[in-house]
């Protein structure tokens, strides 16, 4: 009688931990949906920035319809999701923020140091990050974030980091 | 492969052009190809670089009615003639003034930052229209409406207006077109609506074709043109501009070298962003592209960056385009005139 009690306790005892770690799970993967769709600062959630386009998102094959010969080197980088959005800062200054979502981290490792010019500062985003007077790149796991602004006011490095500490929290 | 003395006689009899308009836009087009032949003096094809260092002033905006003068000036040197709307009828015959469809082939792939400007657009919209071209007659041209906008142009369809729209709303013919590796649907902007196409591209370099200009632009004129880009994209720029409709259509070049990137291309890297501050003209699209892969490579050299060829880069499909396969134009300096102004 004992014994069946214990083996009933412990039945329980597992139900419980399963139920748990499937709840764990669901929300662990509800969480990854989320970010997974919309990893763009909203309106205000970085001072002075406004997100001022839809954001577009792009699978590997149709890549080319947004950069076109640029396409082929993230695709041997292995994309897997291109999503784009348009921000504008303090009213006036226009960017484009592109995360590109590849397989792994060794993707998104390549095409940033592909890209890097000895003019690079790194910057403390994310994995690793570049930044010049108009861009700022950064990786994260396997995303590949781009930041370019259109113009080169005076404090727009500055700016486009702190979207960018913007973007990495939301990956 | 046709010779230019080959098909100007078929042009004049009606046996070229499948597919395009009347016996009429043929012989008109006879009478094009007579007139750039006239510009290629003593054997030389004629590309004319015109600079202004004050096109931009103090910060990146352009500064448009010095585009306007640039293009002027451009025009001028092109043709020898000063006042802008008799160069623009020396260039273009009188019966395609008169009432047929000019396109204006401008390239926005890479986005806001990197895209042909609106100025020179608006500019040479301008003067076509004081040459007696009607504003609907003109179409401003791209592959979709973000390339345009892109392009700081808004689509519009209303006749009334200088026309503005994209492959997206023009759509592509059924029926493939081949040449040599290509085999592509083209845009019936180009095949239905166009008598000619005045190419208007930016000067880039392309990480995969080491640089984008005059030629490469007429990816914009294909249904999949990420099929095109193999092996530095060689031969497909130039197999594409042997396709008749491209090759008898778009003959005019001028080009944007206003801003440019001389590495990272074709997407916009501002960090790689420099300002040649010029116009490059021509009708042979052949040296068009010579003259402006040097221009890059100074470029790259000034900044004391590789050559294209040490990067793996190096355009081919110029030499392809020039060589006896393709005769799309020459690439051999000793038979280019390039005048500098």
């Amino acid at each position: 009688m004992m014994e069946n009690a214990l083996r009933t306790l412990g039945s329980v005892k597992l139900n419980t931990a399963s139920v748990v770690l499937a709840i764990a799970a669901v929300a662990a993967c509800a969480g990854c949906k989320k970010k997974d769709a919309d990893p763009f600062p909203a309106t205000g959630a970085v001072a002075g920035w406004e997100k001022t386009s839809d954001t577009r998102v792009y699978a590997a094959k149709d890549l080319w319809q947004y950069i076109d010969g640029d396409a082929e080197q993230y695709l041997q980088a292995g994309v897997v999701s291109t999503s784009t959005s348009d921000y504008k800062y303090q009213g006036t200054l226009e960017a484009v923020v592109d995360v590109y979502t590849m397989e792994n981290s060794a993707g998104a490792r390549k095409i940033l140091e592909t890209g890097r010019t000895s003019d690079a500062k790194s910057v403390q985003v994310g994995d690793a990050g570049l930044a010049y007077e108009q861009s700022v790149t950064f990786r994260k796991g396997p995303n590949l974030v781009r930041i370019v602004a259109y113009d080169a006011p005076p404090g727009t490095q500055q700016a486009l980091i702190a979207l960018a500490h913007g973007v990495e929290a939301n990956l | 492969m046709k010779s230019r003395r080959e098909f100007l006689k078929q042009a004049a009899t009606g046996a070229v052009l499948a597919g395009s308009a009347a016996a009429a836009d043929k012989l008109a087009l006879a009478g094009i190809l007579e007139s750039h032949a006239a510009q290629n003096t003593a054997g030389k094809s004629k590309v004319v670089i015109v600079r202004d260092a004050s096109l931009h002033g103090a910060g990146t905006q352009l500064d448009e009615q010095r585009v306007l003068n640039l293009l002027d000036k451009a025009m001028a040197a092109y043709t020898g003639r000063e006042i802008p709307v008799e160069a623009w009828k020396s260039v273009i015959p009188a019966g395609i003034l008169a009432g047929k469809v000019i396109g204006l082939k401008v390239n926005g792939l890479g986005g806001r930052g990197i895209s042909t400007h609106a100025a020179l657009t608006l500019a040479v919209a301008e003067r076509l229209q004081q040459a007696g071209v009607r504003a609907g007659s003109i179409l401003v041209w791209e592959r979709d409406a973000r390339s345009l906008e892109a392009c700081g142009m808004t689509v519009n369809t209303d006749p009334s207006r200088v026309r503005c729209y994209g492959n997206d709303v023009g759509g592509y013919e059924d029926a493939p077109a081949s040449w040599g590796s290509v085999n592509i649907r083209l845009a019936k902007i180009l095949t239905r609506e166009c008598a000619m196409v005045i190419n208007l591209p930016i000067l880039k370099d392309h990480n995969m074709a080491g640089i984008t200009f005059s030629m490469k632009n007429m990816y914009g004129v294909a249904d999949r043109p990420f099929m095109l880009h193999g092996n530095n994209c060689n031969p497909a720029v130039a197999d594409l501009n042997c396709i008749p409709a491209v090759r008898e259509k778009v003959w005019f070049t001028i080009g944007d070298a206003m801003s440019s990137v001389y590495d990272g291309g074709p997407g916009f890297r501002p960090e790689r962003l420099w300002y040649p501050n010029a116009l490059v003209v021509g009708e042979d699209r052949v040296a068009v592209d010579s003259t402006a892969w040097q221009m890059i490579e100074r470029k790259r050299a000034e900044a004391r960056m590789p050559t294209l060829e040490a990067v793996g880069r190096t355009p081919k499909y110029i030499a392809t385009a020039a060589d006896a396969a393709h005769r799309l134009g020459t690439n051999d300096p000793q038979r280019i005139r390039l005048v500098e102004v």
